[in-house]
């Protein structure tokens, strides 16, 4: 059974002054999540990831479709009791202590009253807050802000947990830190399913990803897969400092450094490259493939979408 | 009661704690403390008058500015902080959320009220250095601001759940102004002609009518307050708050939290 299954959701809002222009912040969007797999959801800024969020938590209403979650209607107030939700940038009730706070949550999610007090104590020591548990939420930085944000997403134990944007805000150990807290969900065979616009996170944690741009699904499938898509390229460094006109006719990418060339060609040019380089008699020290990166596969899209979008005009 | 609906509450009155709403418990006292020790030095015959007079309009006004400071809040304050999105994540129903955010707000302003109401008593002590049997219905009066106090909170409450906290004090307190006129207003109906009649008695019974409720000077003047009155006022205070809550929820459960 898929832990999420979105069914054509979208939303469009009426903008201006009279409510009667469209504007869609997400196209119908179709997509199935394996129970126990962590999932990116990619985009720059404004694409769409949070509404989709805000869909499937039931804070804002869609102009149509339908999702599941866990095997249950999306809508349904008790497959809440199994999701964690942790939003973009948290804020919570300034008065609150830490251990208030999740305490609260902690009532309102149903967990049981004899339980309640050391779920919130080993919660809070999860995600690093137990010493100021006695600080109010006022006075906690942002950084801080966060991991009580996680901390109430997985406080109830939930069964699938939505992060948006769950880095956002930590500096590099705290980074590391909500990483491995992600692993240790999936370890426990929890599903994640996190926004993010940082790439190389969604690349070292992610089973599978999808991109999402200005409200439209983008691409979707594992990173392997996606990465391996995008036109592969090869790195060549050779002796000297001359650079064949041939070379460049073949859209190779050259620097000289020192007494070294290095260029980056594309692989179906390698052939063709390396007959120049012989041509020339120039001494080829190294090929090597260049890997792929997730970002260049999502700026890759993005441009994509982007031509496409200005052909379209 | 719903658990949930209870720890909505609890919270609420937690945050309105700590956000030194209370507080106003200070000026108050130093407000009645210094009309008393006033009244005592130039009344002659009329400082308890003076002092039930003015204790209970401060009680009902510093009452009624926290309803409306607070109730414009509580929904889009929640809104505007993002605190509502991991509340309603959860197995919470929004007519759950607005329901507890109006006990958690009248349980705020009952509690202030019975610190309030033990100023107005020790004021009097003060001035008369005894109590009567009379006196008992300073409790009645009391009573009747809290019943105020709850329609005060729905309203604030159903304003928020639509408006900005702006737009919302106004509407809250406009309504109030116009509420304390109610019996004017439903006179002038009376007056009035064809469309016009129609249109002021409409309007003269939907603003709340908080005229009834003020039995102040009647009881300052040891007047006793009829059965009848002490039941109309509970039943419509708890009636026009449904309403105006159901109005609140209504609302709420149709809007995007963008």
């Amino acid at each position: 059974m898929p832990a999420i299954e979105i069914l054509g959701l979208e939303k469009t809002y009426l903008v201006g002054f009279w409510r009667k222009r469209p504007k869609c912040a997400l196209s119908p969007l179709h997509l199935t999540v394996e129970d126990g797999e962590i999932f990116g959801f990619l985009g720059p800024n404004g694409a769409g990831k949070t509404t989709t969020l805000k869909l499937l938590m039931g804070l804002v209403f869609p102009t149509s479709g339908s999702a599941r979650l866990l095997g249950r209607d999306w809508t349904d107030p008790e497959v809440k009791a199994q999701i964690g939700f942790l939003p973009e940038q948290p804020y919570f009730y300034d008065h609150l202590t830490a251990h208030e706070l999740l305490n609260y949550y902690a009532q309102l999610s149903g967990v049981p009253a004899k339980d309640r007090s050391r779920r919130v104590e080993s919660t809070l020591q999860r995600v690093g807050l137990r010493d100021i548990k006695g600080v109010q939420l006022r006075k906690f930085s942002k950084g801080m802000l966060q991991r009580a944000g996680i901390a109430q997403a997985i406080l109830h134990d939930p069964k699938l947990v939505f992060f948006d944007e769950p880095m956002s805000g930590l500096d590099p150990m705290g980074r590391r830190e909500v990483r491995d807290l992600m692993e240790q969900l999936k370890h426990e065979g929890k599903t994640v399913f996190f926004s993010t616009h940082i790439l190389s996170d969604a690349e070292a944690l992610c089973d599978r990803v999808a991109i999402i741009h200005k409200g439209e699904l983008r691409g979707i499938g594992a990173v392997a897969d996606l990465t391996s898509s995008v036109q592969s390229k090869v790195e060549m460094i050779w002796q000297g400092t001359h650079v064949p006109t041939s070379m460049k006719a073949l859209g190779a990418e050259c620097h000289v450094t020192g007494d070294t060339v290095r260029a980056i060609i594309d692989e179906t040019q390698q052939d063709a490259a390396i007959d120049a380089l012989r041509r020339e008699r120039l001494r080829l020290i190294a090929l090597t493939p260049v890997r792929t990166s997730l970002e260049a596969y999502f700026v890759e899209k993005l441009q994509r979408a982007e031509t496409s979008a200005g052909k379209a005009l | 009661m719903n658990a949930r609906i209870v720890h909505i509450a609890s919270n609420t009155f937690r945050e309105a704690v700590r956000d030194r709403v209370l507080y106003n418990l200070i000026a108050f006292a130093v407000l009645l403390s210094g009309a008393a020790i006033l009244v005592g030095q130039i009344s002659i015959e009329i400082e308890k008058l003076v002092v039930i007079n003015l204790g209970l309009t401060a009680v009902s006004l510093f009452g009624i500015v926290i309803a409306i400071f607070i109730g414009i809040g509580l929904v889009s304050k929640e809104i505007e902080k993002r605190t509502l999105y991991t509340v309603l994540s959860r197995p919470v129903r929004r007519w759950e959320f607005i329901v507890g955010k109006f006990f958690g707000l009248a349980g705020t302003l009952v509690v202030n009220t019975f610190f309030m109401a033990i100023g107005v008593f020790a004021a009097l002590f003060y001035v008369s250095h005894k109590f009567v049997r009379a006196d008992a219905l300073i409790l009645v009066a009391l009573y009747f601001i809290v019943l105020e106090f709850l329609i005060i909170c729905s309203l604030a409450l159903l304003f928020s759940s639509f408006s900005s906290p702006l737009l919302s004090a106004v509407f809250a307190f406009s309504l109030f102004v116009i509420g304390s006129f109610a019996e004017d207003l439903r006179g002038f109906a009376g007056m009035a002609h064809g469309f016009t009649r129609w249109l002021v008695t409409g309007a003269a019974y939907l603003v709340p009518n908080f005229s009834a409720f003020n039995v102040v000077s009647s009881i300052a003047h040891e007047q006793p307050v009829p059965w009848q009155l002490i039941w109309h006022n509970s039943l419509y205070a708890l009636f026009y708050a449904a309403m105006a809550l159901s109005g609140a929820v209504l609302i709420f459960e149709h809007r995007n939290l963008k």
